[in-house]
């Protein structure tokens, strides 16, 4: 086991050290927002909506205030001083900001109660009274009073859709189509830390403490909300408990706890419930896709559609528009794209692990196993009849693509070979046996990032750069990347993160955060190492430069005697190739533009293939996953262990993402109804056995400086389609609406 | 959760004194704490407000909390842990489908806490029941309709259910008690009495707020289960939707006694995740009775368990599960090594 959990690295991998912070965090010393200490606090808690859409008519807070020791209730009657914050800017997700007395979803906080202690708060929210006017509310697809639009009319991300050649010709001139639906559901991120704030002003300074992906957003984000200047709001979140596109963005809560300490003069903390997560954050919508997939007998594709909806909130188009990757992933010939937005009334969705590809790769992947099974050929040949190094878009060559390799390598550890390809015809007594696999993929991307790297003479390294930990080990490979740069052990390395003081990096989003800040650090180490190569004559710099790699120690210690100082300190600024000159300006005011996946000259995309083994009962259905293994190529990794540590988290997300999670909603009311952990599922540990990962070298000089991959969003991409692949071959049924559950496989 | 009074009593009758007059059962302002897993729950959702919460655990346990076996059967005090019972080597040994249904509920940390008299008087897992901010539950609040009924109701139950509540029933312990003619004991302001297990609890009608034949202040403090033939070839098989830590969608508690040739001589039969209160299949036992167990016996008496049901929009497929369920129970009891 623990030989498993620190594979040995291959060509191109780092050492699989340790987290750094790993014993903080099982001791429990690490600090999470709600942890900080902080002088005499006020405890809030919210009041959300019981209905969907409608207006307040009367909010009675009266029993609340009596409650002892409540000192203030915000309402829309005493927040108006709060500006808005635009969707999109600064990763802002609004569907509503003010408390009312318009609702336009399920949960909108109407009311904050600040108290002495967390239970008076609680109590008196108990007791504020909403009276509703209720309008009939839009859930879902397939409701009543859905607003659909074509999504490049209406987004700011998504303006053009990929697009080549007659697709329609292609289609209708097929020897094999597949035309079929898919639809994923609604989900929610649950990371196990809650949605937390703490504010805190000293003056006319606030402090804020809040598990947040993005530092700088959040400074300029709550700045703007509270009409101060950036630079007096300061932003902490050393640790973050999870997040997984959910602490991205600036949501309405954060205000209001500002608002509340600023009124009372003292410190206002804020854990928001479980349950009210679900509605005041964000959540990975809903989406339908309609592909047409069209080969030639040899299995070549020739055409390839695919129109995608998404739910989204009334007043923002928030659409994650996976065709922008899905449409380079094969030498599809001709290939039409559409993405629609669905406006119902709902909170606006947000990223979630993947945004765009989970759903997307999803559809396509089943679909690729459709037509596998029609053109009876296996389904690993037929990607590989259709892999290419090119976009089929623009003809762009990839960076680097080794998809076919982790195939092979996946599948030899699998056995794929022993599946009989014959749909229901293995099993094992009161067992159906099925295997399926599919492809992940995932765009790399890369942002501007700033960091500063202090070196003492004694070989002492201090980091600094607004990075976040949120379990994706950062503290660990920034610190790597260090030692390995500057030529010392990593414990000599003092690594600062997650704090709007330090240099900024990029929202930890997109799995941008190895390869930006890590190509941050690298240069400014790289500009330590040249000061460090001046101080000797010429004809001696080669070797200077290199003291990293040789007798280190000596050598640093000579070449600081000769620059006679004790320590060097730089500052270094990283913009990634096709990033604009002043996108470390905008980094700092809260904007991030991140390069890379189709956008650039190149294609730039991490690839996998997964392989699962699904047995189901004949009588029963239940299905269990006893075996998985997924093989990945993403350019350099620099830890092994945390690598590994990945890949298996994600794909563990993918079977549940099959079989286990959907934040079911009640049509007539548009709320959600399993808002807790009892009733979200996700897999416990009797539903996940053997996992296993196998880390394919890939080496790639052109992605970034540092040659890293993205690799926290990949391993949960094209899980899902596994899983149902597999889940048609043991059983004969195709489940092209996630999650698959029981209902679904019992009229078989 | 509201402020409340905690009180800790050490006797069986200081805790009935504690408990006075009152209201009967779940809307009471006075409600027993034993190990807290269904009642600190409701109330920190707000679902239940007990004004004065009475500790009964300091109860004397060797009356209580003890298991006891004989030749006669089987007593089981009502501060026994779930986890004490289904470890239990006699249990596991005589009464497999007791020792399962306890082993495959919840997790272990809730099992260590809960004791078996909390465990059939846990209330039902319907989302509208356990979130105050829906308007309408019959259950919760008594004439204010049923948001169930045309909300999202996929873990709800199909039989014995009313036009005012379909809540299921959601334990599994109930379920093996409800077949094996279990007795409940009770201790009351009038005394002592026993109740036949299947009289407990009562199923919805028109009044759902009212879930048990329990007397204001009764103490629930054992179960008896008489010896009998069918005690050792018995299982408990729960179908859900992940492998631990989850509700039932369908679950069958078996008992057999099978004589030469597969001949059923005496069948018990609850299902469980279908049914608003502990379900006892009857007329599938009686479909049995005298018959040969086969494949086609059993889903001709799992039809019979069926034929009542009155599935709503996304329950539907209870009915097919909780009849396949019924079938891989009874075949697979016939074939149990003994
Ligand atoms: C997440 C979760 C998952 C679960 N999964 C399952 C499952 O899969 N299967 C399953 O069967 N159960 C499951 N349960 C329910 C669990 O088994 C019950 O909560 C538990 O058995 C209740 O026992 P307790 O001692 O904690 O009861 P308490 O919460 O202390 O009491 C429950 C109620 O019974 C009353 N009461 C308690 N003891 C007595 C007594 N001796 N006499 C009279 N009244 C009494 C109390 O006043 C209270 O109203 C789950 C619970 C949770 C929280
Ligand atoms: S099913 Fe019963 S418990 Fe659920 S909402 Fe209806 S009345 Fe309430």
């Amino acid at each position: 086991m623990a030989a498993d959990a620190a594979p040995e690295p291959k060509a191109n991998m780092g050492q699989p050290v340790p987290r750094l912070d790993a014993r903080l965090k099982v001791t429990g010393e690490a600090r999470y927002a709600a942890d900080f200490p902080v002088g005499n606090p006020a405890y809030a808690f919210l009041v959300t909506s019981a209905i969907a859409k409608g207006r307040i008519i009367r909010l009675d807070t009266e029993s609340a205030r009596a409650v002892p020791g409540v000192l203030d209730i915000l309402t829309q009657d005493n927040t108006a001083e709060l500006k808005e914050v635009k969707f999109g800017s600064g990763g802002a997700s609004t569907s509503i900001q003010k408390l009312g007395p318009e609702i336009a979803h399920d949960g909108q906080i109407i009311a904050m109660v600040v108290a002495d202690t967390f239970e008076a708060a609680r109590e008196a929210a108990y007791k504020v009274k909403a009276t509703y006017a209720e309008d009939k509310p839009s859930a879902t697809f397939g409701d009543e009073g859905l607003k659909e639009e074509d999504a490049t009319k209406v987004s700011e991300r998504h303006k053009h859709v990929p697009k080549v050649g007659d697709a329609d010709a292609a289609l209708a001139s097929a020897d094999v189509l597949v035309d079929a639906e898919y639809g994923t559901p609604t989900q929610h991120h649950n990371p196990i830390e809650l949605f937390a704030t703490t504010c805190v002003w000293n003056g006319g300074q606030l402090t804020i403490y809040e598990p947040t992906q993005f530092v700088y957003g959040l400074k300029n984000s709550l700045a703007k909300k509270m009409d101060v200047a950036p630079e007096n709001v300061r932003a902490i979140s050393p640790y973050v408990g999870g997040a997984f596109g959910s602490k991205g963005q600036f949501t309405p809560r954060t205000g209001l706890v500002a608002l509340a300490a600023k009124k009372l003069n003292r410190p206002v903390k804020l854990v928001v419930t479980r349950d009210q997560g679900f509605t005041t954050a964000t959540y990975r919508a809903e989406t339908r896709h309609h592909i047409r997939l069209g080969a030639r007998r040899d299995g070549k594709i020739t055409g390839y559609s695919h129109e995608g909806w998404e739910i989204t909130s009334r007043p923002d188009a928030y659409v994650v528009a996976g065709v922008e990757d899905s449409a380079r992933i094969y030498g599809f010939g001709a290939v039409q794209t559409k993405v629609n937005a669905v406006h119902a009334d709902r909170n606006t969705p947000g990223f979630m692990r993947s945004p765009p590809v989970v759903p997307y790769i999803y559809a396509l992947e089943s679909a690729m196993d459709e037509l596998a099974a029609r053109l009876a050929i296996d389904p690993v040949e037929l990607r590989r009849i259709n892999d290419t190094m090119h976009d089929p878009i623009t003809g762009k060559p990839y960076s680097s693509r080794s998809l076919m390799r982790c195939y092979d390598e996946a599948a030899k550890a699998f056995d794929w070979s022993r599946r009989n390809p014959e749909p229901r015809s293995m099993r094992d007594g009161d067992w159906f046996i099925g295997l399926g696999c599919a492809t992940a993929v995932y765009p790399t991307h890369v942002g501007p990032a700033a960091a500063r790297v202090r070196m003492l003479a004694n070989g002492e390294v201090q980091v600094q750069i607004a990075a976040h930990e949120i379990g994706n080990g950062a503290y660990t490979v920034i610190g790597q990347m260090a030692a390995e740069r500057l030529g010392v052990p990593l414990s000599s390395v003092k690594v600062e993160l997650g704090d709007s003081s330090l240099p900024p990096a990029p929202v930890a989003g997109g799995s941008n955060t190895t390869a930006s800040a890590c190509s941050a650090v690298l240069k400014a180490c790289d500009a330590i190492r040249v000061r460090l190569a001046r101080s000797v004559a010429t004809t001696d710099r080669g070797r200077a430069a290199g003291f990293a790699a040789d007798n280190g120690q000596e050598m640093r210690a000579d070449l600081f005697r000769r620059l006679g100082v004790g320590a060097i300190e730089e500052y270094a600024e990283f913009i990634p190739r096709g990033g604009k000159p002043d996108a470390v300006k905008q980094l700092y005011a809260g904007q991030v533009a991140m390069t890379g996946g189709p956008n650039g000259e190149k294609l730039m995309y991490a690839f996998g293939a997964e392989f699962v083994e699904v047995r189901i009962n004949a009588l029963t259905r239940e299905i269990r996953v006893p075996r998985i293994v997924g093989a990945f190529a993403a350019g350099r990794l620099m830890n092994t262990r945390t690598a590994r540590s990945q890949y298996m988290g994600g794909m563990i997300w993918g079977i549940s993402s099959a079989l286990h999670e959907a934040t079911e909603i009640d049509k007539a009311r548009a709320r959600y109804v399993n808002d807790n952990l009892a009733d979200y599922l996700v897999p416990v540990n009797a539903d996940i056995d053997r996992v296993e990962v196998i880390l394919v070298p890939e080496e790639d000089h052109e992605v970034n400086p540092a040659g890293v991959k993205g690799i926290g969003e990949l391993a949960n991409v094209g899980t899902a389609a596994a899983v149902a692949n597999a889940v048609y071959h043991a059983i004969g049924i195709r489940i092209r609406e996630l999650p698959i559950r029981i209902e679904k496989l019992l009229d078989a | 959760m509201r402020p409340f009074t905690y009180e800790r009593v050490d006797s069986a009758t200081a805790a009935i004194a504690a408990f006075g007059a009152g209201a009967v059962g779940a809307a009471s302002e006075r409600q027993y704490l034993a190990g807290g897993t269904t009642l600190i729950d409701l109330m920190k959702l707000d679902v239940m407000r007990p004004q004065t919460v009475i500790d009964i655990n300091a109860l004397d346990r060797t009356a209580l909390g003890r298991v006891e076996t004989n030749d006669q059967g089987l007593r089981l005090g009502a501060l026994a842990h779930m986890s004490e019972v289904a470890d239990h080597p006699v249990i596991k040994r005589d009464y497999p489908m007791i020792a399962q249904s306890l082993e495959l509920a919840a997790s272990p940390q809730i099992r260590n806490m809960a004791t078996l008299g909390g465990n059939v008087l846990q209330r039902t897992r319907c989302p509208y029941f356990r979130d105050v901010s829906y308007a309408e539950c019959n259950k919760r609040i008594p004439g204010s309709g049923c948001a169930a009924l045309d909300g999202f109701n996929r873990s709800h139950a199909v039989l014995g259910v009313s036009d005012a509540c379909i809540a299921t029933y959601p334990g599994d312990f109930g379920q093996a008690l409800i077949a094996l003619d279990a007795m409940v004991e009770l201790r009351g302001r009038n005394g002592d009495r026993k109740l036949p297990f299947g009289a407990l609890h009562r199923p919805p009608g028109g009044n759902p707020e009212i879930e048990t034949a329990l007397l204001p202040g009764e103490i629930i403090t054992g179960f008896a289960i008489a010896a009998a033939p069918w005690l050792r070839r018995s299982l408990y098989l729960k179908i859900r939707d992940r492998q631990s830590y989850e509700f039932a969608l369908a679950s069958a508690a078996i008992a057999l006694d099978m004589g030469k040739n597969q001949i059923v001589q005496e069948v018990r039969i609850a299902l469980g995740g279908v049914a608003s209160v502990p379900w006892r299949a009857r007329s599938a036992e009686r479909a049995l009775q005298g018959r040969r167990l086969n494949e086609q016996t059993a889903r001709a008496a799992a039809d019979t368990a069926f034929a009542d049901a009155n599935p709503h929009e996304h329950n539907l497929f209870k009915v097919g599960l909780g009849k396949r369920t019924l079938v891989r129970a009874l075949l697979q009891a016939a074939t149990m090594e003994l």
